[in-house]
């Protein structure tokens, strides 16, 4: 392994000053941007999770008042789901490798690019200011009237940061859409895509489609509240059902938006650690095309119990079984890709091995939400946090966990530490098993959702999920730490550490600032791992020629 | 290869294909983000149909008409302004640029006239709505003013896409009279034409919706 080096001139040593990254218009520098603000926003997200997840030890509300525990749980929501699980994957692992994976120097516009980080992280500022210093308790939902009528938060100013914050989700789409489109190296037909980029192709769709809804319903609660225009005041001839039409309009679709990203790493990390070619490509492909267009379409099963007519229901909630479909196609073609495989359990394997099962578990219970009848009874209880919390937590953030390992070497040039990756993703599996599954139960029983205050028989269950909170709080702290200490002291990686067989893996690691020194030119489709033909071949390069020779 | 093209993009072609493509999605979003109006407008209208009525005859027109054909026309003179670009014909690019800016601008100053009468009518929603003379006796005070509300909620969004539209008509043509463009490149007045076309399209909608159907 001794004579495996990092490359003279990279990305990262390009240049060195501040201004050098701050104005970079290099989309992997951009990348890097977007994981070091998400990360901070991820974990001001998950201390008001460890504040409210303490308040619900004990029954009573003994920790913080019942306004402090909505502004809590209002925090938690608003910044985990438009400040880091809506941005995760596409902004750090698409942003730096959609470009790479099909051969082009950067994405279509890269000033854009940078825009949009810059209206991220001032939304998101903005937002975090607004939330600490005077809180919000309306539910990320918005709902009315808790944000017209009845408000008494900071409801304006936090919706004014997820508006611009949102103009970030609209540019970031735009930009891959016609990346896809429009940059695509010599060779690189649609089927002989990533399926990473298929699936963000499907996500793009939704940040375009979707977003502007959010925009505009923000901007009516706004009419609302400055004009005192009553689009959704009863008393002044509004109707408060159409902002939830409005709202979930976007949001549902939103919630594939949390999911998309994270099944596409997953089909690039299975098939490469099962050293196999996956199975059902164009199944896979067209699957998450299949769950943009359905998720569109599902919107109404949020509001089964809020008046919507009984004919609008049966149609929504058949529509929302009829998505399962093509979730299911991914799954059982993972599956199936598995089978006989050579499988390895590294640490991106782990994770996605353990987004599968969480997955599978949250799209489940997500039929049982979308059953008329089973809804009456747990509709806003625990039992539907915890089943998004499968999906969007052990989804999700595993995927991005996934990903955030599988492509380490590739972003920092060095290895994590493998004992530890390893250690913390099981832990994290466990923790996340003992925060969530009460949870089910405790919807099973009547627990409803954001109430500070419960009866006592609740308590075995709620100090099983706390219990499993700070397990997993500690999980996550752990990969924080020794990423950090890798980027010094971890191995170096060499061009290609898992033998994959996409063209982000036929130039050195870290990549130089224009990703690769001679436009590749594809010849082969993906994942044939078996035997092992990468999409391009290598760069006849002397120092990356003796990097090759070190691959097991 | 051109000056023109960016480090990233392999040509010319290849760079025009993805700012034309990208502004085609931005308007798609652009779509969506009006339909969320066009959505409260739908079912108020179907819930207050009389109101609705009575509302559209507070409108004028006359005016409103007047509007119409003088988007239309802008739409025309942007569209010759490439013609002219393409033809390398730098005199007739910036002068039809300018004719554009001009009737844009019109559009903008006949609207503004037109929401002042309604600021003296108090026909703007809020505290001090008051309906004045109806036509129609039966009709709830209350749900002539979400009519109000919609028709300035979506002329307002429409004349700050105008504005946003004028003054990128207007860098547009300062760079035109400095001559970036020619027949070999013209992307960025390509692309301004279909944002200003799709604004005169939202128009197309709003005047039969909000002035016409009575």
């Amino acid at each position: 392994m001794n004579n495996v080096q990092l490359p003279k001139r990279h990305y990262l040593n390009a240049d060195y000053n501040v201004w050098s990254w701050l104005l970079s218009t290099d989309h992997k520098r951009i990348g890097i941007l977007y994981m070091i603000s998400l990360t901070l926003f991820f974990f001001v997200g998950g201390a008001a999770a460890v504040l409210f997840r303490l308040e619900l030890m004990t029954p009573g509300g003994d920790l913080v008042l019942s306004e402090t525990y909505n502004k809590l749980f209002t925090l938690h929501g608003v910044i985990m789901v438009w400040f880091f699980l809506i941005p995760s994957v596409p902004t750090v692992l698409g942003n730096f490798f959609l470009p790479m994976m099909i051969g082009a120097r950067d994405l279509a516009f890269p000033r854009l690019n940078l825009a949009s980080w810059y209206l991220f992280v001032g939304g998101g500022l903005f937002t975090v200011w607004a939330m600490l210093t005077g809180g919000v308790d309306t539910g990320w939902t918005f709902y009315t009237p808790y944000s017209s009528t009845y408000a008494n938060t900071r409801v304006m100013l936090t919706a004014i940061g997820v508006f611009v914050s949102g103009f970030s989700t609209i540019l970031t789409g735009m930009n891959f859409i016609v990346t896809i489109h429009t940059m695509r190296a010599p060779g690189m037909t649609w089927f002989r895509l990533p399926l990473f980029v298929w699936a963000h192709y499907a996500n793009s769709l939704i940040m375009v489609l979707a977003t502007p809804v959010l925009a505009v319903t923000l901007l009516l609660i706004g009419m609302e509240r400055v004009l005192g225009v009553g689009v959704f005041d009863p008393n002044l001839g509004g109707d408060p059902l159409l902002f939830q039409h409005l709202f979930w309009f976007y949001s549902h679709p939103a919630v594939y938006l949390m999911i998309l990203p994270g099944m596409g790493v997953v089909s690039e990390v299975i098939t490469c650690f099962a050293r196999k070619g996956i199975f059902g490509y164009t199944f896979i492909a067209f699957s998450s095309l299949a769950i943009a267009v359905l998720g569109f379409l599902v919107w109404g099963h949020h509001m089964f119990v809020s008046g919507q007519s009984v004919l609008a229901s049966l149609t929504f909630s058949f529509l929302s079984m009829l998505i399962a479909v093509p979730s299911a196609v991914k799954v059982f073609n993972w599956t199936a890709t598995l089978h006989k495989g050579s499988i390895s359990l590294d640490t991106p394997m782990l994770y996605a091995l353990g987004f599968i099962g969480l997955f599978t578990m949250g799209g489940l219970t997500g039929l049982f939400l979308a059953t008329l009848a089973v809804d009456q009874h747990v509709h806003d209880t625990y039992f539907v946090v915890a089943h998004f919390h499968y999906i969007m937590v052990g989804g999700m953030v595993m995927g991005y966990l996934a990903g955030i390992h599988f492509w380490w070497p590739k972003m920092t040039g060095r290895l994590y530490p493998e004992w530890w990756g390893r250690f913390s993703a099981v832990l994290i599996f466990f923790g996340f098993n003992l925060t969530f599954f009460p949870q089910y139960l405790l919807g099973y029983l009547g627990m409803p959702r954001r109430y500070h205050v419960y009866p006592d028989e609740f308590q075995v269950l709620n100090v099983m999920s706390t219990a499993g909170a700070s397990i997993l709080g500690v999980g996550y702290l752990i990969p924080l730490v020794y990423l950090i200490w890798s980027l010094r002291y971890g191995k170096i990686a060499g061009p290609n550490p898992w033998q994959a067989t996409g063209l982000e893996w036929q130039t050195p690691s870290p990549p130089p600032t224009f990703n690769f020194d001679e436009t590749p030119s594809v010849t082969e489709r993906p994942y044939q791992y078996s035997p092992w033909t990468p999409q391009t071949a290598p760069p006849p390069e002397p120092e990356l020629a003796a990097a090759e020779t070190t691959s097991p | 290869m051109s000056s023109h093209v960016a480090h990233h993009f392999d040509d010319a072609s290849q760079q025009f294909d993805a700012a034309r493509l990208g502004m085609w999605i931005f308007l798609a979003t652009e779509v969506l983000f009006f339909g969320g109006l066009f959505t409260g407008y739908a079912y108020y209208r179907t819930l207050y149909t009389p109101a609705f009525i009575e509302g559209s005859r507070h409108l004028d027109l006359v005016l409103g008409t007047i509007n119409t054909a003088v988007l239309l026309l802008s739409s025309f003179t942007i569209v010759l302004a490439i013609r002219g670009a393409q033809t390398d014909n730098r005199r007739a690019t910036i002068a039809l640029l300018a004719a554009t800016i001009v009737l844009g601008t019109v559009f903008l100053a006949i609207k503004g006239y037109e929401y002042s009468v309604k600021f003296e009518e108090h026909h703007v929603p809020g505290a001090s709505f008051s309906l004045g003379e109806t036509h129609d006796e039966a009709v709830e005070p209350r749900h002539v003013e979400m009519f109000f509300a919609l028709y300035f909620g979506m002329t307002g969004l429409h004349a700050v896409h105008m504005i946003i539209g004028v003054g990128v008509v207007a860098v547009v043509c300062v760079l035109a009279w400095r001559g970036h463009y020619t027949s070999q490149y013209y992307t960025p007045l390509e692309i301004t034409g279909l944002y200003w076309h799709f604004v005169d399209v939202v128009w197309v909608f709003l005047f039969p919706l909000l002035y016409l159907i009575r």
